[in-house]
């Protein structure tokens, strides 16, 4: 048998050797994982606009990936009236933390993506699915109106269902050329079951994963809000 | 296995061959007669789940044989000074340790996957093959040994995992792999919409849902019980 004594040392020098082998795996890879969340983050926010890039951003190798989104991405970020903040890089902008923020202190990222045909606005919108957390990047092009392509992502909806969302290329590829005003006003595209019956401001549901698909809708209309204000005053200019 | 362990352990003579007939049983008996998933009945939580294609599952069943061979190692060269009092907290910090560095060189290495497969990996510390085969055999034998009965039960879990998954892939997503093969649009390498044949397939819907892994695993111990006179009423 073990005295007491001999287990308390045996615990502590444990303890200490284990917190001490894994302090050093964890931030040996460090950097590595910085660049592949990075890259991830990248991925996600091409992959709205595959159509004008020509190519498909998960296919695509990590230099080509970054190489494209310095030479052809602007960053801006947004203060919650639609004012350009400067200082910040819109790629550290974590809708996640913002959420948390009071209304009126929240930043929004927002991409300008300057392709042979114009400007393209990558917004980017948050919001539930039936799990977790959903999340998208929308892209509006040069008239303001106009989807020019989406992504979108969660963290655990269903596999089949909910998942389609950004499984199934199909769904995402459904809001290309879809519209967000009608007769100037904002009205934002809904994800409706059962058939589209206003084919500018509707996409059609994913049968089976209807809260995944309100939840789709909801963000859309509450997401994109926030960046209007901005292209009115881009709009002016 | 409690049998044998004792026997190994029994019999443990120096000039013993390093990969002799008892060190293969120790690798092949958890594939089929004694594996762990359709036979010991352990890591079925962790089946269900990560089942629905090759590749996470494939992934999967590597990082369990990894963590159990070296959480099977290291209990095994230091069970003679571990207090038997404290025994099961030293087994849980080594698998937690083991399991962390996986995960961590996963999504350095393999950021996808990882993402697919980050909520299980962590999981895989609560998995019950890792303790059970700590507590049944790295406790009471050698380490060599210790290692391969770890390898043999983690690939005997990881196989079932891969079977499962192929054929939840196929029927729910008509897919190997993430190669499209048969499937209603011209993305998929059999395009069912467009041969007349085939334009009554449809991908089935259940085999995505968790509940088909139960239903193949079932079924697997249910081929595997009426082959095998062993296995038939234990008791």
């Amino acid at each position: 048998m073990f005295n007491n004594r001999y287990i308390l040392i045996y615990t502590l020098v444990m303890a200490l050797v284990v917190s001490v082998a894994l302090a050093f795996v964890v931030n040996g890879l460090k950097p590595l994982h910085d660049i592949n969340e990075a890259v991830f983050k990248k991925k996600d926010i091409l992959s709205a606009i595959r159509d004008q890039i020509g190519a498909d951003p998960l296919k695509m190798k990590d230099e080509e990936l970054i190489r494209l989104f310095e030479e052809k991405m602007d960053k801006v970020v947004l203060d919650a009236n639609g004012k350009v903040v400067t200082g910040l890089d819109a790629e550290t902008i974590d809708l996640a933390a913002e959420e948390k923020k009071p209304s009126n202190e929240r930043k929004y990222p927002l991409f300008i993506y300057k392709g042979d045909k114009g400007n393209i606005y990558l917004m980017s919108v948050r919001g539930n699915g039936l799990w977790d957390k959903i999340w998208g990047y929308i892209a509006l092009e040069g008239d303001f109106n106009t989807i020019a392509g989406a992504s979108f992502g969660h963290v655990a909806e269903t596999p089949g269902l909910g998942a389609e969302i950004k499984d199934n290329a199909n769904f995402p590829n459904a809001f290309h050329g879809k519209k967000i005003y009608e007769n100037g006003n904002y009205v934002s595209v809904q994800v409706v079951k059962g058939g589209i019956k206003v084919p500018d401001h509707q996409v059609d549901a994913i049968s089976g994963a209807t809260i995944t698909s309100n939840g789709v809708s909801e963000m859309l209309n509450r997401g994109m809000v926030a960046y209007l204000p901005y292209f009115e005053s881009l709009k002016k200019k | 296995m409690s049998e044998s362990a004792v026997k190994s352990a029994a019999s443990a003579e120096p000039r013993e061959p390093w990969f002799g007939k008892k060190e293969k049983a120790l690798l092949s008996d958890p594939l089929y007669i004694d594996n762990p998933i359709t036979v010991q009945v352990l890591g079925v939580c962790s089946a269900l789940a990560v089942t629905t294609m090759v590749k996470p599952a494939l992934i999967m069943g590597i990082s369990v044989a990894l963590v159990t061979g070296f959480s099977n190692l290291v209990v095994s060269l230091l069970r003679n000074g571990i207090p038997k009092q404290i025994r099961m907290i030293v087994q849980l910090v080594v698998i937690a340790a083991l399991v962390t560095v996986v995960e961590q060189f996963l999504k350095a290495f393999s950021y996808d996957v990882w993402k697919q497969l980050s909520v299980f990996i962590g999981l895989i510390i609560t998995n019950c093959i890792v303790m059970g085969r700590l507590e049944a055999f790295a406790m009471a034998n050698k380490p060599w040994k210790s290692f391969l009965d770890g390898i043999g039960n983690g690939l005997g879990y990881g196989w079932i995992l891969v079977a499962v998954a192929a054929i939840r892939e196929f029927f729910g997503r008509g897919a190997l792999m993430g190669f499209k093969i048969i499937g209603p649009s011209s993305d998929f390498l059999i395009n069912t919409q467009s041969s007349p044949l085939l334009s009554w397939y449809q991908p089935n819907g259940l085999m995505v849902l968790p509940a088909a892994a139960m239903f193949l695993i079932a079924t697997i111990i249910w081929i595997q019980r009426s082959r095998t006179q062993k296995l038939i009423d234990i008791s």
